[in-house]
């Protein structure tokens, strides 16, 4: 297993005092917190530094990795010494599974005091719990592509959920699920899947709760229920209105341009966005593309286009 | 971290067709109504007008309630602090949708 460079992951020296810790670890919960960051990383690096300070904050388990850590490096090949684990006595249960194995290797999976951040981590039924009790509910947040919403089709979704195996243990399990996404599910909704929580022996299983996002579409913007396309224009489509193609979700329509139309110019197209119910709609800002000076031909074209209608499109400025 | 399974599952939206209560919002929570109705009278809930019974939560709530629970949780943050952080990540939210 790697080495893990708790003081490097904290960006503390490796005598900082508590207080040092303590700000440090507030400071980077705050920056990597996934429902505040946008960081793409985030969620993995706010459970890192969690990691790093229930070490570090804990003097007996700050003196454990002092005494090992001096001689390793970060990412480093890392196997625990023969004698490790006597002489240190670690207090506090661990309700989930979700530390390095790193950290469990040293600290073992009952030592972190407390569910580890940003996991969702609660008490469900305990293992061995008293027939007709109810598993725990599990929560998760999905990135879906907006086609899915669009046509309700099947995405398969990769989950990390804790289990409990047979001796009762907590560990992460890789699970992947065909998930039929409903067709018309906005940003921020969440899918239930009844039962494909925690499954409990003898009891009920919870629920599975996926709250969904959108990720950015090459075409689209997702406002709520509302679609935004940004559609290019020639000057004189938009001067004199014209008939364009526009793509939508449903398939290219033949869109009115009405004349005397600018730059910004919004047109709704009704029922045209996310086919939630009630549906939402699309609307297409215009653009106005300037066509290349590129040849003779096209440069005579713009002087006598000057000529013919003289403009000053500075005149607002009262320059 | 052990073996992989595959299912295909169909689900429902969770707040269509019927607002959730009281109650359910505490379940999908997992916390108990005092929890809920702290952040319901620190006005981060939508739908959480008269009487507690009378409550009813679509999804804005519930995201909402989720977010302010984590922020609680993991940041310390007090009530205040969730209420405003809620209001400024809405406000960042549209300005990125205007761009």
């Amino acid at each position: 297993m790697e080495f893990k460079d708790y003081y490097g992951i904290m960006g503390v020296a490796r005598d900082a005092t508590e207080a040092e810790i303590k700000q440090a670890y507030r400071k980077l919960a705050r920056k990597y917190h996934p429902d505040v960051s946008k960081a793409k990383d985030a969620e993995a690096r706010f459970k890192e530094v969690g990691e790093a300070y229930e070490v570090l904050k804990n003097p007996e388990k700050r003196a454990a990795y002092d005494q090992l850590g001096s001689g390793h490096r970060a990412g480093e090949n890392f196997r625990p010494p023969p004698d490790w684990g006597s002489g240190f006595e670690f207090s506090g249960g661990a309700e989930q599974g979700a530390y390095s194995d790193f950290f469990e290797a040293l600290f073992g999976r009952a030592a972190g005091g407390g569910a580890p951040p940003g996991f969702g981590g609660r008490r469900g039924a305990a293992p061995g719990a008293p027939p007709g009790s109810r598993g725990e509910d599990h929560h998760a947040r999905i990135l879906l592509d907006l086609d899915a919403t669009l046509d309700g089709g099947t995405r398969s979704i990769g989950l990390r959920v804790p289990h409990l195996d047979a001796s009762g243990r907590l560990e992460l399990r890789e699970r992947t699920l065909a998930v039929k996404i409903p067709k018309g599910i906005l940003p921020g909704q969440t899918i239930r899947l009844a039962g494909q929580g925690m499954q409990v022996h003898g009891g009920t299983a919870g629920d599975l709760y996926i709250e969904v996002e959108f990720a950015a579409h090459p075409l689209y913007r997702v406002d709520g229920r509302d679609l935004l396309l940004e559609l290019p224009v020639a000057p004189w489509e938009a001067a004199l209105g014209s008939s364009v193609q526009a793509p939508t979700p449903g398939g290219a329509i033949d869109l009115k341009i009405p004349a005397g139309s600018h730059a910004g110019t919004k047109l709704r197209v009704k029922g045209r966005g996310i086919p939630a119910d009630p549906p939402g709609d699309l609307y297409v800002e215009l653009q106005i593309a300037l066509p290349p000076a590129a040849d003779e031909k096209a440069r005579a074209a713009y002087r006598a286009f000057a000529a013919a209608a003289p403009f000053d499109p500075r005149a607002r400025l009262g320059g | 971290m052990t073996r992989s399974e595959v299912e295909v599952l169909t689900g429902a939206i969770v707040e269509c067709g019927s607002p959730l209560t009281l109650e359910e919002l505490c379940r999908l929570c997992a916390v108990d109504s005092q929890r809920i109705v702290a952040l319901a009278e620190e006005g981060i809930l939508p739908g959480a007008t008269g009487p507690a019974q009378h409550w009813r939560f679509g999804g804005a709530a519930l995201r909402r309630a989720r977010v302010a629970l984590r922020l609680q949780r993991d940041l310390e943050v007090n009530l205040a602090g969730v209420a405003l952080v809620l209001d400024l990540l809405d406000e960042i939210e549209e300005l990125r949708r205007r761009r």
